[in-house]
């Protein structure tokens, strides 16, 4: 009541601005623990509740022929997905480099290559549920039912990796440093020989990483696989003919169609750990080969 | 040099070709191909789904445009569907931007240095994390839960207008728009938080500086410096996010409840384009598959519509930043 009424209100204005700043940083910290939240309590959940079942037969058995009762395994749905995302890759990662290399070492700033980096940018944002019945309308359905196979989904996620290898291809080359694109020059190499033994070999490991993550983003995809590759009961390692089935999968219909049984609710949360350890053991070796790439780039 | 091929000697230009040559435009073609291959396959996309979809257009007319879905009657309007869409992202992404842009800030000008890099890759970890366990444990773990708060927010709001046809009959199991609406916002905030993330990483530490200089709090140089250069990226960051938001399926086909009907009660059960494909093509046949398929193509010419309106934005920041820097 006796203080000087100018220096309160002065000091009254900058706690305001003070709490402003204080509320504002205190959001900010928040926002991150909000995150926190979801990945702690799925984290916990699969590996509560998916370590309960796992166990030797389960990764090795052959798939259940009632998921409602307790029993079977998960192994057809690894193979799948090992071998269908495998072959994804085969398809989509050299022509996604390819597309990268043209993209950053011939097209450049033309308008073909404008063209192709807006589309691929585009092509990304497309949901993965349009790439399945995309193949389910090019190549199941020519087909009847032959058409169902690894390789049909297999084709339905190598259209989901394709643009994402191009883009991190060309960003990793954009990297590679123009004096050693030179001195290949220099030595009388043409463009294909200096990109073949000079400019990839030195983005390999970028590349690698790049491709990596597109994998393991595809190894995770359910909806491409839905009305593509039917459903095999035992393990199928033929690609090309028979139905297969993948993890997602599994742990979809478990979920959804099973899901008010203990047993298909067991072995979903199992087949989500399984799927998981996939996923994070390619995402965690393309970040090795990211710090490997980054101390070379630092290093020239 | 100046001599052109016609007036070389023929042994040079055909016979004795120098080496390499040809080897390197073979590089080059197949590279060219390599890189039409996108635009390839996005014709492909769309004449192929359009194709199979026309029985569904043909048949159904203008009748698509209601909110009339009832394969049992043959009747196939995709109305409720495209609401459902348009409400699960809007949902998403009120949830997810303002959390993503916090996340952004912290990491960009609260955090330490030493563990911005550990944040970063937590919060991509939640981006590595496939659709499908999301689904499991919301449908498994969350829809329990919420379906007893969906029932406490709507008592409470019973007697407030508006919020009383918003939050009226909250679906009793759980699934529901608000449901797949939290869950879509958990998948997209990595993605909008590294491309804002990206964004205020470019603006200028001489700015930044300059507003903390003149006596600035964090928070009033981050309105001052930070958003006004960053404006344009983070409405591309949300509108790259409202894609993936979109096309999300099957989280989302395991918690929103399958009704494909237009109402504003949001803790209700509802279907999405994507979600009612993943859930009804496999018993689909006839004109029922060809509405389905026709979905997708919706689903498709939303999603281009959003990214080439993204790319838009982007680049015209971009050109706006060559100018004034």
């Amino acid at each position: 009541m006796t203080a000087p009424a100018v220096p309160l209100r002065q000091s009254t204005r900058k706690t305001g601005r003070e709490l402003k700043n204080g509320l504002a940083t205190a959001f900010m910290v928040t926002s991150f623990l909000i995150a926190l939240v979801p990945l702690v309590f799925i984290v916990y959940y699969v590996l509560q509740r998916g370590s309960s079942i796992m166990s030797w037969s389960f990764l090795t058995d052959d798939l259940p022929f009632s998921n409602r009762r307790p029993g079977g395994g998960i192994w057809p749905a690894i193979v799948g997905t090992l071998v269908i995302t495998g072959a994804a890759a085969a398809m989509a990662v050299p022509l996604g480099v390819l597309g990268g290399i043209y993209l950053n070492e011939y097209g450049g700033r033309g308008p073909i290559a404008r063209v192709v980096r807006f589309l691929a940018e585009v092509m990304t944002g497309v949901p993965s549920i349009v790439m399945g019945l995309f193949i389910y309308t090019i190549w199941v359905l020519p087909r009847k039912q032959d058409g169902l196979s690894g390789f049909a989904g297999a084709l339905a996620l190598g259209c989901l990796m394709l643009p994402i290898v191009i883009r991190t291809t060309e960003e990793i080359l954009k990297t590679v440093p123009d004096d050693l694109r030179e001195g290949s020059y220099a030595l009388g190499c043409r463009k294909a020989r200096t990109i073949r033994t000079v400019v990839v070999p030195h983005a390999a490991p970028g590349i690698v990483s790049g491709s990596l993550l597109a994998i393991a983003r595809a190894a995770g995809e359910t909806a491409p696989l839905l009305f593509t590759v039917g459903i095999a009961f035992s393990p199928n390692f033929n690609v090309f003919e028979g139905s297969n089935t993948a993890l997602p999968q599994q742990i979809y219909i478990n979920a959804g169609t099973f899901g008010g049984f203990e047993a298909a609710q067991d072995r979903a949360w199992g087949a989500a750990l399984a799927l998981i350890v996939i996923v994070l053991a390619f995402t965690l070796v393309a970040r090795i080969f990211t710090a490997l790439y980054t101390r070379r780039a630092e290093a020239t | 040099m100046t001599t052109d091929a016609s007036s070389l000697p023929k042994s040079l230009t055909k016979g004795s070709r120098p080496p390499g040559i040809l080897t390197d435009r073979t590089f080059r073609v197949l590279a060219l191909i390599a890189g039409l291959a996108v635009l390839v396959i996005l014709a492909l996309i769309a004449i192929y789904t359009t194709r199979e979809a026309l029985p569904w257009f043909r048949e159904e007319g203008f009748g698509i445009f209601t909110d009339n879905w009832d394969p049992a009657k043959n009747h196939f309007g995709a109305l409720g569907l495209i609401y459902g869409t348009l409400l699960v992202s809007v949902i998403a992404l009120v949830l997810a931007v303002p959390v993503s842009i916090g996340i952004a800030l912290f990491v960009t000008e609260v955090a330490p240095r030493s563990i911005r890099r550990p944040i970063v890759y937590t919060v991509d970890l939640l981006a590595a994390i496939p659709s499908v366990v999301y689904g499991l444990w919301a449908l498994l773990v969350l829809v329990e839960p919420l379906a007893s708060l969906f029932e406490s927010v709507s008592d409470a709001t019973a007697s407030i207008p508006i919020l009383n046809t918003i939050f009226a009959d909250p679906s009793s199991s759980g699934r529901s728009f608000m449901t797949a609406g939290i869950i879509v916002a958990i998948m997209i905030t990595p993605i909008v938080t590294s491309i804002t993330r990206e964004v205020f990483a470019t603006v200028p530490e001489s700015q930044k500086e300059a507003a903390l200089a003149v006596g600035a709090t964090r928070w009033e140089m981050i309105r001052g410096a930070v958003f006004p250069h960053s404006r344009s990226g983070m409405v591309a960051a949300s509108m790259i996010g409202l894609g993936r938001a979109l096309g999300e399926t099957i989280a989302v086909a395991l918690i929103i409840g399958s009704s494909q009907r237009v109402t504003s009660n949001i803790l209700g059960p509802g279907d999405t384009l994507a979600s009612v494909i993943a859930n009804q093509f496999g018993e689909a046949s006839g004109t029922h598959r060809a509405a389905l398929i026709g979905c997708g193509v919706v689903l498709f010419a939303m999603t281009i519509a959003i990214g080439m309106a993204a790319r838009a934005v982007v680049a015209r920041a971009e050109r706006r930043s060559a100018g004034t820097t």
